[in-house]
């Protein structure tokens, strides 16, 4: 049975009708993917001699177990962001003779060899192989390695149960922080408790046991879980929620507009990716906080300038990278309605432009620190309104893969193609490197006035651009149709 | 061969199928009809263990469908195109499922054979995925999938809808000749009240998830039928 699994999922993989214009972004995460194994490699083979090194009088083993329970949270939480259970397609298997309990022991059997498990076994192997190299005693190792193993197989179940439920995610972020915090402040000493439980490990090997029970537990209760979600009405179809029709006729003011700026409202409310997409856009307003108030920054003005586009940029990048993929579903029927293209792409437009003012009013308090990096996000702002909406707008007709509107948003890659990245040069490395070349020569209002200047070129000859834009959309108005049309 | 006992299912407070009783014997040619909303698929649903009832059992040939997987040995079914597997050829998905009950390549030449006709040199040797067909060449491949490996039961939810007519008519033909030697149970639902009355011996009306109607086929069934759902 499992050798007939595997066979559907490689002929699955392979006919995805976009598989080969995917392949530039399959081969990028390739990369992304080997870097990683690498890191860790290179980190489990070096870490003990490094240690040893900068520590002297420390165990390696004892100083790497005491920060085991950091890493440990920070696994789930990168996990819960990331990771998403192995999905199969069910519902044709559902009728045909085949357990319940196989399928639901192959999606399960399948997620033990995920990436996300792999990956640390580049760390605690070759560490391993170290300490028992060193002469420590290799039944002590190899059942901490074990235990490791287990954990990582652990963590992996744990995150299946918690991932839907949003209050497990800010429990495990709070524990996080908590614990760095109890450390930080010299409350509690974390790291003495982690020390103590992985040290007594590596003394009684026998300890593995209990991971070895822990797992086996998760597993039943994944196990438990999946096999009574096989039904169409739980795992396979999603559940109907209420129609909420919230008044929109507010909207009418835009005349010609309306219609579109309407649907689109409704379009990014009710689902979950677009929903997920705005509420980051208001997240991203903080994203100066990380380089405004620290030192090492404000001798870099150009990485300011970048932080400040990111500040208002929220909507404007993650919405308008993907436009028209949103409406792939039904793009052919807007096609066949009687709609002034010009007019539904002025609706985008708009509505990125008040999200990006909006950004901006909310970005107020950013005075604090300095009437310079306001005037920062200032221009930043005008970049992304005038220049950034029409290069946006302009590479969405580029855009040929279609995005399931229901799936999650998170991490969730659909629709993403090598152009997602390619476009990144015009709206972010563009404004920096030109902000960079003119305060190089002419200091920085004279770089802020730059930007601002491109942001406003964009604004008074918009007309003209979107005509271009428009026109464009046109003429590859058949193949965006018939690619939305492909199915994963 | 199949019992319905009790069987509700309600999606909150709406109750979208109540049936007391169903007793459909073996060997008969059971007809569903009803509006939309009537709980056809919901009924087929439940049988086919898909989804769960708010109350009550179906015993398929003396298996009960949400306790025991048996059924799905002698059961044979198609809802609708999501049931495909659409990466796959019409070739490959006969021969993943020809494989999953018993049959073997040859086996499955010779039983996609006999229908020929009915694909009409559309479904076979095409060299398309499924999902590229159109939506009646997709529910021919299906329909002819869910009589794969001899079943005892063969459910069909709207087999006729998407069909062009001369589909439609060898559909008729093949259904009649399922039930003919009285071994194999088919279950079809429609919305085609002339198509139904034709090849089931027994319709079975619901609405609102009940069973307003149990009548045996006879030459004034249609009329009946169809005087009851002209208001």
């Amino acid at each position: 049975m499992i050798k007939h699994f595997l066979r559907l999922e490689w002929k699955q993989y392979f006919r995805s009708s976009y598989w080969e214009k995917g392949l530039a972004l399959k081969i990028i995460m390739g990369f992304f993917a080997l870097y990683m194994m690498l890191s860790f490699l290179s980190l489990g083979i070096f870490s003990f001699f490094i240690i040893k090194k900068t520590v002297p009088d420390s165990d390696p083993l004892q100083v790497v177990n005491s920060f085991l329970l950091f890493a440990i949270i920070g696994d789930l939480i990168f996990r819960y962001i990331m990771q998403k259970l192995p999905v199969m397609n069910i519902k044709p298997l559902l009728i045909l003779p085949i357990k319940k309990t196989k399928l639901v022991h192959y999606v399960l059997g399948k997620s033990v060899f995920s990436a996300f498990n792999i990956f640390s076994l580049f760390f605690y192997i070759p560490f391993s192989v170290v300490l028992i190299n060193e002469g420590y005693d290799v039944n002590g190792v190899l059942g901490w390695l074990f235990t490791m193993i287990l954990l990582t197989q652990c963590g992996n179940f744990t995150n299946f149960i918690i991932n839907k439920n949003n209050i497990a995610f800010w429990a495990l972020a709070i524990v996080l922080v908590g614990t760095i915090a109890l450390q930080y402040y010299d409350i509690y000493d974390v790291t003495v408790l982690s020390q103590s439980i992985f040290d007594g490990l590596v003394v009684n090997p026998i300890f593995v046991i209990t991971p070895l029970v822990l797992l086996i537990i998760l597993y039943i209760i994944n196990f438990k879980i999946l096999k009574g979600q096989l039904y169409l009405d739980d795992a396979v179809k999603q559940k109907v929620k209420e129609a909420n029709t919230a008044d929109l006729s507010w909207a009418n003011r835009f005349g010609e507009m309306a219609p579109f700026i309407k649907n689109e409202i409704r379009l990014i409310w009710r689902n979950k990716r677009t929903k997920t997409v705005f509420l980051m856009s208001f997240l991203f307003v903080m994203y100066g906080l990380i380089f405004f108030p620290q030192k090492t920054y404000q001798e870099m003005p150009a990485m300011l300038v970048f932080a400040s586009l990111f500040v208002t940029g929220g909507f404007v990048l993650n919405y308008g990278q993907f436009i028209p993929a949103w409406e792939s579903a039904y793009y052919k029927m807007l096609m066949s309605q009687n709609l002034s293209y010009r007019k539904y792409l002025d609706s985008k437009w708009f509505l990125m432009s008040i999200m990006t003012v909006v950004l901006f009013i909310l970005a107020t308090p950013y005075i604090y620190f300095g009437l310079d990096k306001y005037l920062m996000i200032a221009a930043g702002t005008l970049f992304n309104v005038g220049f950034n909406t029409l290069v946006l707008l302009y590479a969405g007709s580029f855009n040929r893969k279609q995005i399931d509107l229901n799936a999650s948003g998170f991490g969730n890659t659909q629709g993403t193609s090598a152009k997602q990245f390619i476009v990144i040069i015009p709206v972010m490395l563009l404004p920096v490197g030109v902000f960079y070349a003119v305060y190089f020569f002419l200091g920085l209002n004279a770089g802020l006035i730059t930007i601002a200047a491109l942001g406003l070129i964009g604004l008074v000859s918009r007309n003209y651009f979107m005509n271009l834009i428009t026109q464009k959309y046109i003429r590859d108005k058949y193949a965006v149709i018939h690619a939305f049309n492909q199915k994963a | 061969m199949i019992q319905s006992k009790n069987i509700s299912k309600k999606y909150g407070k709406t109750e979208v199928l109540n049936i007391d009783s169903l007793e459909i014997p073996k060997g008969q040619g059971f007809g569903l009809v009803g509006n939309n909303g009537a709980g056809k698929t919901t009924y087929f649903n439940i049988l086919l263990d898909l989804i769960r009832p708010t109350t009550g059992t179906i015993t398929n040939n003396n298996v009960v469908v949400n306790e025991s997987e048996a059924w799905k040995t002698f059961t044979g079914s198609f809802i609708d195109e999501t049931f495909l597997i659409g990466y796959l050829t019409p070739e490959e998905y006969f021969d993943f499922i020809g494989d999953l009950r018993g049959m073997n390549k040859a086996d499955v030449q010779s039983f996609l054979a006999q229908f020929e006709e009915f694909f009409g040199g559309e479904v076979l040797g095409k060299k398309k995925y499924l999902r590229d067909l159109s939506k009646g060449n997709q529910k021919k491949a299906g329909i002819i999938a869910a009589m794969m490996g001899n079943p005892q039961v063969v459910i069909l939810d709207e087999p006729f809808a998407n069909l062009d007519p001369t589909t439609q008519i060898r559909l008729k033909k093949i259904l009649k000749t399922l039930t003919e030697d009285r071994e194999i149970t088919v279950l079809v639902s429609s919305h085609d009240l002339s198509h139904v009355t034709e090849v089931c011996e027994r319709i079975v009306v619901l609405d609102k998830g009940i069973v307003v109607k149990d009548i045996q086929t006879s030459a004034e069934t249609l009329e009946e039928l169809e005087s009851y759902f002209s208001v």
